[in-house]
């Protein structure tokens, strides 16, 4: 009788996870890790090579900086809640009002995520910009001399095309959180009395809050990190970081400067991300089950 | 307990859709005393969707104090009629009461009813006692009446030591507790229960059963109408029972009757799987009883439907009133050929085959049961056995 055991080859040895790890870790470096250390690297040591905190004093003192900064948090921050509101208010409509082609309207909504941000703020010309849709029809109407809808050059313009861009972003999740509430639960709220805006506020709004945390959260990275509407609707006076840096860098050559805006601005994101973290993980743990 | 449905009923206990219809037209002008007793209405409530038709001109009457139970297979619009009370329905034609108001056109929240559904449906974010606590505050009560409302409402369905729990941290059983607890603490003119049991083991279920008999006894006045498709809970809590089918009522009546005396083919196999042999009636006997021809068998059963001479009808025999017999002939007797035995612990189980036709007999537990192919001699009280018209209802 064969001795199976003699026949058998010998069990090839295993690789260590770490094996399997450096790969991905290797790429990771050499396509995130490295250029943000070079940035970082030039805003703490400039051109002169010697470590400095100096630039940073200048850059993060200046009021061209300041007034970036100040931009940026407004902009991101009324936006995000522009988003929440309409993204609320469209995903309770979609989700709970049956209406005919209330699923279309919603894949429709899913498309924008896959848009360009700054096709958004094209359109916005050719519907409210100076010779627009919107202006022309008045002006010929009403036979005046001027424009006179005058927002979208100003701040206003910017925020309205953000939270166009990114309420998708808000509704995804909460579409997503609303299909997971039982129709009954609603059903008995209001057989015990509770009005539709009772409703909303105590079973729905409850139930759909980590998912208006995850989206806003998502929109102020999103927003605070925002370019391309900033720079196509080209507002007065209206400048972010994102765009700081690159009149920094690109219009000036200064790349020093460029570099400590960067690296606030990525100090910034890395904050808003910690600060989403911490949410979701106050309720996917203590309040698991909860909401 | 009659509804004003039944007067008809009072007289023989028994009643068809077509009988409740008739009956509450004559409730159209209801004296004094009826409109204190009135629970809810249902006046030719019909509900179509895109044009199918989900509950077919239902006419019922619910009284005050009183549990009706729908029962029906699947798609029968049992739940459609109970959705339809909550305000969650609208029917494209009819009307509907509560009281004496009608609510057919009014919000639900606005209708004063209490609801408790199979799947529970707690606020999962709310604990015990702010679940029970949500109607009240809904509907505005002071601090002290929610407190006191909250306390004896767990305090009725066993609950009051899991107030502070979360509906995950509590049973199926116990979440069905807290449900109920929340829709009594309003105070409810109706109660709905749409299933209430059916998402609970066996077990469960039946200690469920047992408290929600006992709440009622405790709390008499409440009116309930109860959807289920479990003939038992049917029987174990209802005043009366309707009986759907296809959208349509093709039974009501008092519970006991309604099982004694069904008044057609589809009720008498869907509560209680009675045996149905078909027999001719041959001629009235008095004390409410008719012979019938069962092949070369004559027969004696009551014959609480009028059948006329010579009608082709059904005789209706519960499985556990047919008893064994030494011997054979004799009245009201049949005998078969066994076909199984099954032991089912508290009772035995034997179908036989009786002149072609199949038989359920059920009885308490046999020393030596008979074997498969031996004949068997049975006989029944005719007074327990019914002649039910060969009508399935529609």
């Amino acid at each position: 009788m064969t001795d199976l055991s003699v026949a058998s080859s010998p069990a090839s040895p295993r690789l260590p996870n770490d094996v399997w790890a450096a790969p991905p870790l290797l790429v990771l470096a050499a396509l995130f890790f490295y250029p943000l250390s070079l940035i970082l690297r030039q805003a703490l040591f400039g051109d002169e090579g010697a470590f400095t905190l100096s630039h940073f004093g200048e850059v993060v003192g200046s009021p061209l900086f300041l007034d970036g900064l100040h931009h940026t948090l407004v902009i991101a921050v009324s936006a995000t809640a522009g988003c929440l509101l309409l993204g609320f208010i469209l995903s309770l409509v979609i989700a709970f009002v049956p209406f005919p082609g209330a699923r279309l309207v919603g894949r429709l909504i899913d498309t924008f995520i896959a848009l360009p941000t700054f096709l958004v703020a094209l359109a916005f010309t050719f519907i409210y910009g100076s010779s627009g849709l919107l202006n022309e029809s008045l002006m010929r109407l009403l036979h005046l001399p001027l424009p006179p809808i005058d927002f979208l050059y100003s701040q206003w313009g910017v925020i309205l095309s953000e939270v166009t861009v990114y309420t998708p972003f808000v509704m995804r999740p909460l579409l997503a959180a609303f299909s997971l509430i039982e129709a009954s639960q609603i059903e008995v709220a209001s057989s015990l009395g509770a009005s539709p805006l009772r409703i909303i506020g105590q079973i729905i709004l409850p139930a759909a809050l980590p998912a208006l945390i995850a989206g806003g959260s998502l929109c102020l990275l999103l927003t605070v990190n925002e370019f391309g509407i900033v720079l196509f609707i080209g507002a007065k006076d209206v400048i972010t970081l994102p765009l700081l840096i690159y009149d920094k860098a690109i219009q000036e050559f200064d790349y020093t400067t460029a570099c400590v805006i960067a690296v606030v601005n990525v100090a910034l994101s890395l904050g808003l991300y910690s600060l989403y973290r911490l949410a979701v993980a106050h309720f996917a743990g203590s309040r698991a089950g909860l909401v | 307990m009659a509804t004003p449905v039944p007067s008809h009923l009072l007289r023989s206990d028994i009643a068809t859709a077509g009988e409740a219809r008739s009956a509450l037209s004559t409730a159209a002008a209801p004296s004094l005393a009826d409109r204190r007793v009135r629970g809810i209405g249902f006046k030719d409530v019909t509900v179509a969707y895109g044009g199918l038709v989900v509950l077919d001109a239902l006419t019922l009457e619910v009284r005050s104090g009183e549990i009706v139970a729908l029962i029906g297979p699947s798609g029968s619009g049992k739940t459609t009629a109970l959705r339809a009370v909550a305000g969650f329905v609208r029917p494209t034609r009819g009307r509907i009461t509560i009281g004496d108001r009608d609510v057919t056109n009014i919000a639900p929240y606005a209708r004063n009813i209490g609801m408790v559904v199979q799947n529970y449906a707690l606020f999962p974010h709310m604990r015990a006692e702010e679940n029970v606590a949500f109607g009240l505050r809904a509907r505005g009560a002071s601090q002290a009446v929610l407190r006191e409302r909250v306390a004896e409402s767990l305090r009725l369905v066993g609950m009051e030591a899991y107030a502070k729990r979360y509906p995950r941290e509590l049973s199926g059983g116990q979440q069905q507790r807290v449900a109920i607890a929340r829709a009594l603490a309003i105070r409810p003119q109706v109660l709905l229960l749409d299933e209430p049991l059916s998402a609970l083991d066996a077990q469960i279920r039946r200690s469920m059963l047992d408290e929600l008999a006992k709440l009622h006894r405790e709390l008499p006045s409440l009116t309930v109408l109860y959807v289920t498709h479990d003939q038992t809970e049917a029987l174990t809590l209802a005043d009366h029972i309707g009986i759907m089918r296809d959208g349509k009522l093709i039974a009501f009546g008092a519970s006991r009757s309604l099982y004694r005396h069904p008044p057609n083919r589809f009720s008498a196999e869907f509560l209680g799987r009675a045996n149905l042999l078909p027999v001719t009636s041959v001629q009235p006997i008095g004390r409410g009883l008719a012979e019938v021809r069962f092949g070369e068998a004559v027969l004696a059963a009551t014959n609480p439907h009028g059948l006329p001479q010579g009608a082709d009808c059904l005789l209706c025999v519960r499985p556990h009133d047919l008893r064994l017999r030494q011997g054979e002939g004799g009245h009201n007797a049949l005998a078969g050929i066994v076909e199984s035995v099954q032991w089912q612990g508290e009772a035995n189980s034997i179908v036989l085959d009786v002149e072609g036709h199949r038989l359920r007999l059920t009885c308490a537990p046999l020393g030596e049961p008979p074997e498969p192919g031996t004949p068997l001699a049975l006989a029944f009280d005719p007074h327990v056995v019914t002649l039910v018209p060969e009508t399935s209802g529609d």
